[in-house]
């Protein structure tokens, strides 16, 4: 721009060509950097379910595995589908409450010092690999006395699932307009009233969406389980107080096994559980698009 | 003085004559009161008495503490982190600023109207009842509701659809449920913290309207920015504008509090002459 006033009003802008060159070229490679990461996971769905497929039928949930068999007798990982589902439930019982309570005391009473404080802890907190729970709680309750069982490995895997829901419960809670709380308070309700009537409802669906996608998340640790509910047998049980068979412990035992039967099977677990943790994420998804055409009042 | 004003403070022809202030009853004593914000004053040394049974306008330029200061009444700014004030609120001879009052209990004699219509996500009957619920007015709950609803003049227009979402209503119609949903839990003063800001002109006068009708009822404090407002709905106006300090600070500060008229038509200080004429903010 001119300092007399005359400023030139031409489009023209210099190197246009190789601008928009350059401008062609990032775009290839961001469309490039997306393929790869669905590439990815299509290879591993495809891989996996390619070499599981053998063993993937009804006796893989419903019967137990036949430990050094080499007949043709039919058999499954019944008992790792029951652990699982019993560690991961225990863990969610265990977790929820304390990450929803963490949640709603930082967001809604904390002061900002311990608010942040807490939060720092928060993500330290999930930062920590899931090997060294393990080995924390193999110290803090197998290695002392008793012994493995599957309760020990839900706390394990409660201490995973903590920081995740505190986390996903503290963003969904900041996401309830303030307006709301005021409405509230100013009527002369107490605190705990209005976060209780007015705060949690409309957080809710968001609060379930980080449960489903934590569970998910934990459902396929191996590392902590292998310290605290491992060493099993091969009868299905439901019995929390005794060491339990998990999926992924399963999986990884199996691979190890002579028998290539065995790592069809591990390969046809695998594949069970990335279905789950499919089928989890897009119930997650369903849930947030539900509570969010809910609390948008139609 | 500005013929447009004048003109506006003539054509309200429903305000009543003020009575001599001996005889109105004082709600609020506010003395030398702060609002401080962590090292910040929002607001300094601001004394003034608010009077039952009228409406009380706060007009002001933007920055100068207007909603701050209403929110002083019902100590909504404790939500706020580091916000403390100094001086007193009294409210019937109570000091609403000491520290062994629960604002809780404040809150429940006097209640407030936001900036923007905020009701619950409930139906348009649960966002006036919950309110009564919660604090205990559960006897015959369907006659306040719609007591309510017509003192906040909405009941014609929502008595058939009672169950429908109170977030269905226009932004004008929101207000109004907001309003009965204050006076539902009879309150003694009811805050408006610019009630019309967010309305057009139709539901603007509608609000005002209803101020009119239910201040015999309560007693209104309203911040608002438009002048006009304030002259059609205000028996008493305060005016607040900017000081500056020597080393740059800023607050806010009461200048000239008086009865509405004396202060469109003959103010006592030059910034609020400025302020009121259009010379200023």
């Amino acid at each position: 721009m001119s300092v007399h006033g005359m400023t030139e009003r031409t489009l023209n802008v210099p190197d246009l060509q190789r601008r928009q060159l350059f401008n062609r070229g990032m775009e290839v490679i961001a469309w490039l950097a997306a393929l790869i990461a669905i590439a990815i996971l299509v290879v591993v769905v495809y891989s996996v379910g390619r070499r599981g497929w053998t063993e993937l039928n009804f006796n893989l949930l419903t019967k137990a595995p036949i430990p050094f068999s080499f007949t043709n007798a039919p058999q499954g990982l019944s008992n790792a589908f029951a652990g699982t589902l019993v560690i991961v439930a225990i863990a969610t019982a265990m977790a929820l409450p304390v990450g929803i309570l963490v949640a709603i005391y930082l967001n809604e009473f904390a002061p900002p010092a311990i608010r942040n404080g807490v939060g720092m802890a928060l993500d330290v907190l999930a930062g920590v690999p899931a090997i060294v729970i393990g080995i924390f709680v193999y110290g803090l309750l197998v290695a002392g006395g008793g012994g493995q069982s599957g309760l020990k490995g839900s706390f394990a895997l409660g201490i995973l699932m903590l920081p995740f829901v505190a986390r996903t419960t503290i963003e969904v809670l900041a996401l309830v307009p303030n307006s709301l709380r005021e409405a509230s308070l100013g009527l002369g309700v107490p605190q705990w009233r209005t976060t209780l009537s007015i705060v949690l409802p409309r957080a809710i669906g968001g609060i379930l969406t980080g449960t489903v996608l934590a569970v998910a998340r934990v459902a396929g640790e191996t590392a902590p389980l292998l310290f605290t509910s491992s060493l099993v047998g091969a009868k299905t049980s439901w019995n929390p107080l005794h060491a339990l068979q998990t999926v992924p412990v399963a999986i990884f035992e199996l691979s190890e096994s002579p028998d290539p039967k065995d790592h069809a099977r591990a390969w046809a677990a695998a594949f069970v559980l990335l279905l789950f943790i499919l089928f989890a994420s897009l119930t997650a998804r369903w849930l947030a698009t539900r509570s969010a055409r809910k609390i948008a009042g139609r | 003085m500005s013929s447009t004003i004048e003109a506006a403070v003539k054509v309200e022809t429903r305000r009543q004559p003020i009575p001599p202030r001996e005889r109105l009853e004082t709600v609020f004593h506010v003395d030398d009161l702060d609002a401080i914000y962590g090292s910040k004053s929002a607001i300094r040394g601001v004394t003034m008495d608010v009077y039952k049974n009228l409406v009380t306008a706060i007009i002001g330029p933007s920055g100068c503490g207007k909603s701050t200061y209403i929110r002083c009444f019902n100590r909504m700014n404790d939500l706020i982190p580091h916000f403390h004030m100094q001086g007193t609120i009294e409210y019937h001879g109570q000091d609403i600023c000491s520290s062994n009052i629960d604002p809780v209990a404040v809150r429940r004699h006097i209640g407030m109207v936001f900036q923007r219509p905020n009701p619950f996500p409930k139906s348009i009957y649960d966002n006036v009842a919950w309110g009564c619920r919660m604090l205990g007015m559960k006897d015959r709950l369907d006659e306040r509701v719609e007591r309510a609803l017509t003192q906040a003049a909405l009941w014609d227009e929502v008595k058939d659809r009672l169950k429908a979402s109170g977030l269905s209503l226009s932004g004008g119609q929101q207000q109004r449920l907001c309003i009965a949903r204050a006076i539902a839990v009879e309150p003694d003063v009811v805050l408006m913290d610019e009630p019309a800001s967010a309305l057009d002109p139709i539901a603007t006068q509608a609000i005002e309207q209803l101020m009119h009708e239910l201040k015999s009822q309560y007693t209104f404090v309203i911040v608002t920015h438009n002048m006009q407002q304030a002259a059609r709905v205000a028996d008493m106006t305060a005016f607040f504008s900017i000081s500056k300090g020597a080393e740059g600070e800023r607050w806010g500060e009461l200048i000239e509090y008086d009865a509405t008229e004396k202060i469109f038509t003959a103010p006592s200080d030059k910034r609020t002459e400025d302020y009121v004429t259009g010379r200023f903010g």
